[in-house]
């Protein structure tokens, strides 16, 4: 609803970011350009071209379009644009205007590079500038949102420097950043 | 008291803990999301672009209906060039004689030697050498074929099948060519045996550099169980699509001196493949789908080998049309697969010939109801309306197909009652997709299996993957904005008022569809293929920076070039075609005669004079042919930031 749009998030420092040139757009504008964004993301993934996809690559979706939810969040977004009997499909008119609103009001911002770089420094409280492979398994395992062991594998290839059985954070997020930009 | 704060030390530590596991997951989690939508992205390409040039296939086959219909005029210049382009080269009953016995195996060969009849041992022996990158002989390669020809000849068009709990069959989709692939199905399912039956449900070459060997392996498989091992024929079983696909230059290039009987052979041997298989009565297995007019009974009984390539549908010709021709051109000169006994009965009827290609070239979707398959130009696309129709007509449960490549190998559709199977793991690019094939027995559910060849002994994690796949699609995507680079940027300025150079991304998104037509998500691509100011607008000229099409000849101009590295695929078609013996070469005339007719049908704006000129200069030889090869690697596309591109020095 561009009634709604609220005009304040042109002084925040952080909306220069995938939606920059919509600054200066008439409220109209940019929620035709969400709408397309949306919707090519949606397709993508919208296999058998009939306006659905499964729910399980929702939040995959969600995440492509720039946004970071917590699981909670995620569960709490899928429930909004689930049907009434679940399906185990999600339809494209439902997840179109709840995601729009989503992308106007800035949900789930991303996590900026230096407040990861903290919380890696939280868990390695010695300073060494790693954490071994069992403790990187042992918290993203047993704390927070626990990763599934897919999820954890998928982690370590990446993160894991096979000499010394460690993950060097700072190292791992750089690479990470970069390949992202 | 001191109980009281330590713990409460304790706690916050824990929280912190906790909200910093938070973050790093959450982060993750969004990171390896974006990853998989890349992936996705890269496959969109991918598809996007095969599905085009298959579409460009079908304008082809319309060229050669003009080309007959035009030749006339044609012929009265060159009555000889004519009947070399339709010459009748059929060799129907040629004996083994013909093709086998004048090929000699030296003694200094040292690859497989084949004992006919061929036995178990064969296999085993083919396995092992093709293992070791040996080249069977073409000796063995045309014995092979002729006793293929024979023995398919004597198979319905649907082959009946009957399965036990202790006799389950496999079915493999797709292998284009990758051995690899078909040597880990055997690996993990066991080599086809009396017990171990399997259904290969087509397209086993093109694209991959190994469709020889797994053409071999699964005929000489074939003739050992001809009741265990079943061949469907898939749409990439046609030998002008091999023209076009890779297969046919596989051949010439492994096989020098008889690949082009090799090629002849196989041209029959393909039509004599059967359409089908059903299992149990109750699974019908094909390579494409259905379409709502789909008529099994007519598809048992019709005379399969007539059905000789997508591109070359029934002709409407008469009996005075044809005695007619004969008089003006005087040899028997008709197009390709039509008889000079001059009756309709040497072809099959457009109805029957389109049940076929529906076969071959449909595509399952969500959609329901039956409508043409557009992006590929033939076939069409059915839903799950049409698949309840059909199967509910003969009493059948389940329809298995290939043809289409899925990230996970196999794809279950229309409520359970469609599924896709495709062997060929990183189809597209390493990483892109997993292979699988099927296990089904009467009594039990069918069981998937997975798999995914891969090169190194341990995989590259993700993002390395992505990265690969992003790469390589973003490339191939960029050849193709080059090869279209006129239009496109007569479609920008036409929206860029003021000259500017810059668009939106809304308004560049809008003329990259327009033009390209690929229905690709191009505001997700944008960056990849432009660069963007501050205020989000697109610099559209700074697609083209980077990539250019190597210029032939200097003096050569941009529009003639990039039409001719457009079109250089139909082109390689066509001149394969008019190179009926396969020398390599073609006259400048047959050129020349060859380009008008192109020109005008695809209303290329190129003048003739142009095009005659740049071929002068590319007679290398100066004795009036010209390498047509040579003259269409000469168009390549050349990406600035290459450390490795092909740099074909040898001409200068």
């Amino acid at each position: 609803n561009p009634q709604s749009f609220n005009v304040s998030y042109k002084k925040d420092p952080e909306w220069h970011g995938a939606y920059s040139h919509l600054a200066r757009s008439l409220p109209e504008i940019a929620v035709a350009e969400f709408h397309k964004k949306i919707k090519e993301a949606f397709e993508v993934f919208d296999h058998e071209s009939n306006n659905t996809v499964d729910v399980r690559e929702i939040g995959t979706i969600i995440r492509s379009l720039g946004c970071c939810p917590s699981e909670g969040e995620l569960h709490d977004l899928i429930a909004e644009v689930e049907e009434e009997e679940p399906t185990g499909y999600i339809r494209y008119e439902k997840f179109l205007p709840v995601m729009t609103q989503v992308l106007l009001e800035r949900r789930y911002r991303p996590i900026p590079e230096d407040i990861l770089l903290r919380a890696f420094e939280v868990l390695d409280p010695a300073k060494r500038g790693f954490l071994s492979k069992e403790e990187l398994i042992k918290y993203m395992t047993e704390e927070g949102e626990p990763f599934s062991q897919e999820e954890m594998e998928e982690m370590l290839s990446a993160a894991i420097d096979p000499e010394s059985n460690s993950i060097h954070y700072k190292d791992y997020i750089t690479m990470m950043v970069i390949d992202e930009n | 008291m001191g109980c009281g704060t330590s713990s409460s030390a304790k706690d916050r530590k824990s929280e912190r803990a906790l909200r910093a596991a938070l973050i790093i997951q959450n982060w993750y989690r969004g990171y390896s999301a974006r990853l998989k939508a890349r992936q996705r992205y890269a496959l969109t390409i991918f598809q996007s672009i095969e599905y085009a040039d298959e579409q460009g296939q079908l304008q082809l086959s319309n060229f050669f209906s003009f080309m007959f219909e035009n030749y006339t005029h044609v012929c009265e210049k060159d009555p000889e060039f004519v009947s070399r382009l339709f010459g009748n080269t059929h060799q129907d009953d040629k004996d083994r004689q013909d093709y086998v016995g004048l090929v000699d195996v030296p003694d200094s060969y040292n690859g497989p030697r084949l004992q006919f009849p061929l036995t178990f041992t064969d296999i085993d022996l083919l396995i092992e050498a093709f293992k070791q990158q040996q080249i069977l002989h073409a000796y063995y390669v045309l014995e092979v074929l002729f006793e293929t020809k024979k023995v398919l000849k004597q198979m319905p068009n649907f082959t009946h099948v009957k399965t036990s709990p202790s006799k389950q069959i496999t079915i493999c989709g797709d292998l284009h060519g990758k051995l690899d692939d078909l040597l880990l199905i055997f690996y993990k399912n066991g080599l086809p045996s009396g017990s171990n039956p399997y259904v290969f449900n087509g397209d086993f070459v093109d694209r991959g550099k190994n469709s020889v060997e797994i053409l071999m392996i699964l005929f000489v498989s074939f003739l050992v169980y001809p009741n265990d091992l079943h061949l469907n024929r898939g749409n990439h079983e046609d030998f002008m699509m091999n023209m076009r696909y890779g297969f046919t230059k596989e051949v010439l290039h492994k096989y020098k001196l008889h690949g082009r009987k090799i090629l002849q052979l196989l041209e029959d041997v393909y039509t004599w493949l059967p359409i089908g298989t059903i299992i149990d009565n109750e699974v019908l297995v094909i390579h494409g789908g259905i379409s709502e007019s789909t008529d099994l009974n007519l598809l048992h009984h019709m005379e399969r080998n007539k059905m000789k390539s997508v591109l070359m549908p029934p002709f409407p010709i008469d009996e005075d049309y044809a005695a007619d021709l004969k008089n003006k051109v005087g040899t028997t000169a008709v197009p390709r697969g039509v008889r000079t006994s001059g009756s309709l009965s040497e072809q099959l009827t457009k109805h029957e010939w389109e049940q076929v290609i529906d076969i071959l070239w449909s595509d399952p979707r969500g959609k329901r109801g039956c409508y043409p398959n557009t992006s590929r130009g033939g076939g069409c696309y059915f839903g799950p309306d049409i698949t309840s129709k059909i199967l509910n007509r003969y009493q059948l449960k389940m329809l298995v197909r290939s043809h289409e490549c899925k990230p996970e190998g196999y794809e279950i559709c229309h409520d359970g009652k469609v599924v896709t199977v495709f062997s060929a793991s990183n189809y597209y690019e390493e990483g892109s997709n997993r292979g699988a094939y099927i296990r089904l027995g009467s009594g039990m559910t069918p069981q998937f299996f997975q798999y995914q060849v891969t090169r190194a002994t341990c995989s590259r994690p993700l993002y390395q993957r992505v990265n690969i796949m992003e790469s390589s699609a973003i490339r191939i995507l960029k050849e193709r904005l080059i090869s279209r680079k006129t239009d496109l940027i007569r479609a920008f300025q036409l929206q860029d008022r003021n000259k500017s150079g810059k668009l939106s991304l809304g308004q560049w998104a809008f003329s990259m569809e327009n033009v390209l037509g690929l229905n690709l998500p191009w505001r997700s691509l944008s960056s990849h293929l432009v660069t963007t100011d501050k205020d989000g607008n697109v610099d559209y000229m700074s697609s083209f920076q980077d990539v250019h099409i190597q210029k032939p000849v200097k003096e050569a101009q941009s529009t003639l070039i990039e039409t001719l590295y457009r079109h250089r695929t139909d082109l390689q078609i066509i001149f394969n075609i008019i190179d009926s013996d396969h020398s390599g070469l073609i006259s400048m005339e047959e050129f020349r005669t060859m380009w008008k007719l192109f020109n005008s049908h695809y209303s290329v704006h190129i003048d003739d004079s142009q095009v005659d000129e740049l071929a002068e200069r590319m007679d290398l030889n100066k004795d009036g042919s010209i390498d047509f090869n040579e003259f269409l690697n000469a168009f390549y596309v050349v990406h600035k930031f290459d450390k490795l591109h092909k740099s074909d020095s040898t001409l200068a």
